[in-house]
C-alpha cells in the first residue's frame, strides 16, 4: 500500500511546478501546459487500461489520436457544397462498394474452408475486384473534389454539428477501428503486437496525409469551431470588461486566460468521468478478471475465461479513450495538422507517461501524464537556463554556446530517454505503483 | 523487339536497380535487428536511431576529411569515413549495453520490458543525434554521381529509354554483397561465430559448454554496430540524411526481418529485397511500359498504378501486418543464426 502522503506530495509538487511556470513565465503558458496535461492524462489512462490492467502493448496510440482528430474535423466543419456537388455521389457510391466488398470477402472467407491451401484465392480475387471498382468510381470524383478551390477547400468538409459531439464520435470511431485492429492482431505475441500496431498507426497517418478529399492532407484544416467563446467577442462584452476591471487584469490578458480556463473546465469534466469509470472498472469483478488474465493467462483460460474476448474488449475501451483525447486535442488547437503527427511524440511519449506514472494505477497515470508533459514542454526553457548559467564563462557568441542554445529544443528527447531509463532501473513499478486490491 | 527492350530498360531503371539498392539497405538493417533478436532475444526499437547515429558519425568524419582536403577520387569520401564511423557506433552500442541492457539481461527480464527499455534508448539516441547534428537535411555525397548516365546508355544502344546507375547504387549493392559474405563466413567458419550460434540456439547448453555470455553479447553489439552504420550511411548517401526519416525506416526494416523470420540472417536478406521490390512494384506507374508492349489501339489512358507513390512506405507496413497475421514466424521460420 503506497502511503497517501506520497501521492499528496507528488501531486502538490506537480501543482507547485505549474504555479512556478505561472509566476515565472506567464499564466497563459501555465494554463496551456495544464490543458495539454489533462489531454495527455486521458491518453495515458487509455493506455493504462490496456497495458496496466491487461498487459497489452499498444504502440498505435498515434493512430487513435489521429482518428479522434479526424472525427473533430468531420463532425464540426460545415459541409462544402461545391465539392459535394462535383463528387459527393461517387464518393458515397465508393463507400457502399467498399462495405459490400468487405462483407462479401468475409462471407466468402468463411464459406470456403473446404479449399484448404487455396482458400485465400477467391477472397483475394474479390478484394482486388472491389478495389478496382472503388478506384474507377471514386478516382475522377476525388480529382474533381481536390481541384475545387484547392487553396481554400478542396475537400468534402464535415457535417457542421457542434464540436462537443465530436468528442463522443471520436471515441466511437477509435473504438470501431480498434475493434478491427484488435480482431486481427491481438492473438500475436506481445512484441509483435507492438510492431503491428506501430505499423497500422503508420498506415493511418499516411492515409490522412494523402487523402486530400477527406482531410485536406498536408494543407491542414484550419478554423475548427470552438466549444468556448472567442477572445475577441469576450473583449467586447460589457460584463466581461467589468469583471476584468474588478479583478484588476487587462481585458486582453484576462480574455485569453478566461478562454483557457473554460477549456480546462471542459477537459477536467471528461478526465474526472474517465477516472471514475476506470476506478470502478478496476475494483469490479471485471477488473479482477483482467488482472488474473494478465498475470496468468493459462490459468485464467483454464478457469473458463474467454481471454481473446476480454483482450478485445479492453483494447477497444482503451483506444476509445485515446480517440476522445485526440478529438479534444484537435478542438483545443482549432486545427487538424496531419504533418505534426510523429510516432515519437504521440506514441512513445505517452508510453513514457504510463511507465513513469506507474502502470496499473490510474492516479499514477494521471501523474505521469502531467509530469511528463510538463517536462516535455519545459525542458526547453529549463535547458536554456541551465546552459546560460553553466556556460557563463564563455563569451555570448562562443560557437559551443551558440550551438548548445540552438539545439536546446532537442533536449526534450534526451530528457525523455533519461527519465524513462532511470525510472525503469530504479523504480520499475513507476512513481505510484499498482495497489493490491 | 525494340519495344520489348525499351520496356525492359524502363523496368530495370525504375524498379530493378532502385529495388536492389533499397533492398540492400533494408537487408543490412534487418540483419542488425535479427542479430540482436537472436542473441539478446528482444525487438530493438532503437535500431533505426542506431542506423541514424552511424550515418551521422559518417557525415561528421566525412566533413573532417574534406576539411583536410582528403577525397576518394571518383568514389564518395564517405566510404573512407565508414570504418571510423563504425568504430564510434560500436563504442556507443557497447556503452548502451553496459549502462542499460546488461543489467536487464542478467535479471532475465521479459521481452516486452526489454522493448520498453529500447524505447528509452531510442529517445536518448534521437535526442543526441539532433543535439549534435541538428534536424536538417544533409547531403554528403561527393565524387562522380553516375556510373552509367541515361544519355550514354541511349547513345550506346540506340533505345528510346535511358538506363542510369548512380555511383551510390553500385556502391550499396557491392558493399552489401561483401559484408553479407563476411558475416556468413564469420558465423559459420570461426570459433566465435559458432559460439554465437550455439548461444542463440540454446542458452543453457552454451553456458554449460563454457561459452562466455558476456563475450557473445559484446560481439553481437560489435556486429550490430557495423551493420547499422553501413546501412544508415548507405541510405543517407543514396537519398540524403534526414534524422527523422530513420524513425519511419525502422518499420520497413522490421518488416524485412519479420518477413524472413526474425533471428534468421538469410531470412533478413530475402525479406529486405521482397519488401523493397513490393514497395516499388505497387507504386510504379506502368503506363509507359504498357504503351510499349500493347498495340496502339489498346494504349492505356490512366497511369495504371496500384497505389500513389505517396504510399510507398505504407506498402511495407501493410506487408508487415499481413505477414504477422498469416505467418508470424516468417518465411524461414525458426530463431537461429
Amino acid at each position: 500500500m503506497i502511503s497517501t502522503k506520497r501521492k499528496v506530495f507528488l501531486f502538490s509538487f506537480m501543482g507547485l511546478a505549474l504555479v512556478c511556470v505561472g509566476l515565472l513565465q506567464s499564466w497563459n503558458v501555465a494554463l496551456a501546459i495544464f490543458n495539454m496535461c489533462i489531454i495527455s492524462a486521458i491518453m495515458t489512462l487509455g493506455v493504462n487500461i490496456q497495458w496496466g490492467y491487461a498487459g497489452l502493448f499498444n504502440a498505435g496510440i498515434m493512430g487513435f489520436t489521429i482518428i479522434g482528430g479526424l472525427a473533430a474535423v468531420l463532425v464540426s466543419i460545415p459541409p462544402v457544397e461545391a465539392t459535394w456537388a462535383v463528387g459527393g455521389t461517387n464518393i458515397l457510391l465508393g463507400l457502399i462498394i467498399l462495405i459490400t466488398t468487405i462483407l462479401i470477402a468475409i462471407t466468402v472467407w468463411k464459406k470456403t474452408k473446404s479449399l484448404e491451401r487455396y482458400r485465400y484465392l477467391p477472397t483475394i480475387l474479390i478484394i482486388i475486384i472491389g478495389y478496382a471498382l472503388i478506384r474507377i468510381t471514386t478516382g475522377p470524383a476525388i480529382e474533381a473534389i481536390e481541384n475545387t478551390e484547392a487553396a481554400k477547400t478542396g475537400y468534402l468538409g464535415g457535417l457542421g454539428l457542434p464540436i462537443l459531439l465530436s468528442w463522443i464520435v471520436g471515441g466511437v470511431f477509435a473504438a470501431g477501428v480498434a475493434w478491427v485492429i484488435g480482431k486481427i492482431t491481438l492473438e500475436l505475441r506481445s512484441d509483435y503486437l507492438a510492431i503491428a500496431t506501430l505499423g497500422i498507426s503508420g498506415i493511418i497517418l499516411y492515409i490522412v496525409k494523402n487523402e486530400d478529399w477527406l482531410t485536406r492532407g498536408v494543407k491542414n484544416v484550419n478554423g475548427i469551431p470552438r466549444p468556448v467563446p472567442y477572445e475577441i467577442n469576450l473583449q467586447n462584452e460589457l460584463w466581461f470588461q467589468n469583471l476584468a476591471t474588478f479583478i484588476n487584469v487587462p481585458v486582453r490578458d484576462f480574455s485569453t486566460i478566461f478562454v483557457k480556463c473554460c477549456y480546462s473546465a471542459l477537459f477536467l469534466t471528461v478526465l474526472f468521468f474517465f477516472v471514475w469509470l476506470s476506478e470502478k472498472a478496476l475494483r469490479s469483478p471485471w477488473g479482477r478478471m483482467m488482472r488474473a488474465i494478465r498475470d496468468n493467462e493459462i490459468a485464467a483460460r483454464a478457469m473458463g475465461k474467454n481471454v481473446s474476448k476480454r483482450h478485445l474488449q479492453v483494447f477497444v475501451l482503451g483506444s476509445a479513450m485515446i480517440g476522445v483525447a485526440g478529438a479534444m486535442m484537435t478542438t483545443l488547437e482549432g486545427q487538424f495538422t496531419p504533418m505534426s503527427f510523429t510516432p515519437l511524440r504521440y506514441t512513445f511519449v505517452i508510453w513514457v507517461m504510463v511507465i513513469v506514472g506507474g502502470s496499473g494505477n490510474n492516479l499514477g497515470s494521471i501523474l505521469g501524464g502531467f509530469l511528463i508533459w510538463f517536462f516535455w514542454v519545459e525542458s526547453e526553457p529549463i535547458g536554456i537556463w541551465l546552459i546560460s548559467s553553466t556556460t557563463g564563462i564563455l563569451a555570448d557568441n562562443h560557437p559551443v554556446r551558440v550551438h548548445l542554445i540552438e539545439s536546446v529544443a532537442h533536449m526534450r528527447y534526451m530528457t525523455m530517454g533519461i527519465i524513462l531509463l532511470l525510472v525503469l532501473r530504479f523504480a520499475p513499478k513507476g512513481l505510484i505503483p499498482e495497489e493490491k486490491l | 523487339m525494340v519495344d520489348i527492350l525499351n520496356s525492359l530498360t524502363l523496368l530495370t531503371n525504375y524498379i530493378i536497380i532502385p529495388g536492389l539498392t533499397y533492398g540492400s539497405q533494408l537487408a543490412l538493417g534487418a540483419l542488425g535487428i535479427t542479430m540482436v533478436y537472436a542473441v539478446l532475444r528482444f525487438s530493438n526499437f532503437a535500431h533505426g536511431e542506431l542506423m541514424s547515429f552511424g550515418a551521422m558519425s559518417t557525415i561528421l568524419i566525412t566533413w573532417l576529411f574534406q576539411s583536410y582536403g582528403l577525397t576518394f577520387g571518383f568514389l564518395p569520401t564517405a566510404l573512407l569515413a565508414i570504418p571510423f564511423a563504425a568504430t564510434i557506433t560500436i563504442l556507443y552500442c557497447l556503452a548502451t549495453n553496459s549502462l542499460v541492457y546488461e543489467y536487464y539481461r542478467e535479471k532475465k527480464i521479459d521481452p516486452t520490458t526489454y522493448l520498453i527499455i529500447s524505447v528509452g534508448v531510442l529517445f536518448f539516441t534521437a535526442g543526441l543525434i539532433r543535439f549534435i547534428i541538428g534536424p536538417d537535411d544533409r547531403k554528403f555525397n561527393d565524387g562522380n554521381r553516375f556510373i552509367l548516365k541515361a544519355r550514354e546508355f541511349k547513345e550506346l544502344t540506340g533505345l528510346n529509354e535511358g538506363l542510369a546507375i548512380k555511383t551510390t547504387q553500385g556502391i550499396t549493392i557491392g558493399i552489401t554483397i561483401c559484408l553479407v559474405i563476411l558475416l556468413f563466413w564469420f558465423l559459420n567458419r570461426t570459433r566465435t561465430g559458432k559460439s554465437m550460434r550455439a548461444y542463440s540456439d540454446n542458452e543453457d547448453l552454451a553456458l554449460l559448454s563454457g561459452i562466455n555470455p558476456k563475450k557473445v553479447v559484446i560481439i553481437t553489439w560489435v556486429i550490430t554496430g557495423i551493420l547499422a552504420t553501413v546501412a544508415g550511411a548507405l541510405y543517407g548517401l543514396d537519398k540524403s540524411y534526414k534524422p527523422f526519416i530513420y524513425m519511419y525506416l525502422v518499420l520497413p526494416v522490421f518488416a524485412s526481418a519479420i518477413l524472413g523470420g526474425v533471428g534468421n540472417p538469410i531470412g533478413a536478406i530475402v525479406g529486405g529485397y521482397v519488401i523493397a521490390f513490393s514497395e516499388l512494384i505497387f507504386t510504379f506507374a506502368y503506363k509507359k511500359v504498357a504503351g510499349y508492349l500493347l498495340p496502339e489501339s489498346l494504349a492505356p489512358t490512366g497511369l495504371i498504378q496500384f497505389l500513389s507513390t505517396d504510399y510507398k512506405i505504407a506498402v511495407s507496413f501493410v506487408i508487415l501486418v499481413i505477414v504477422l497475421l498469416v505467418k508470424p514466424t516468417g518465411i524461414f521460420s525458426g530463431k537461429t543464426i
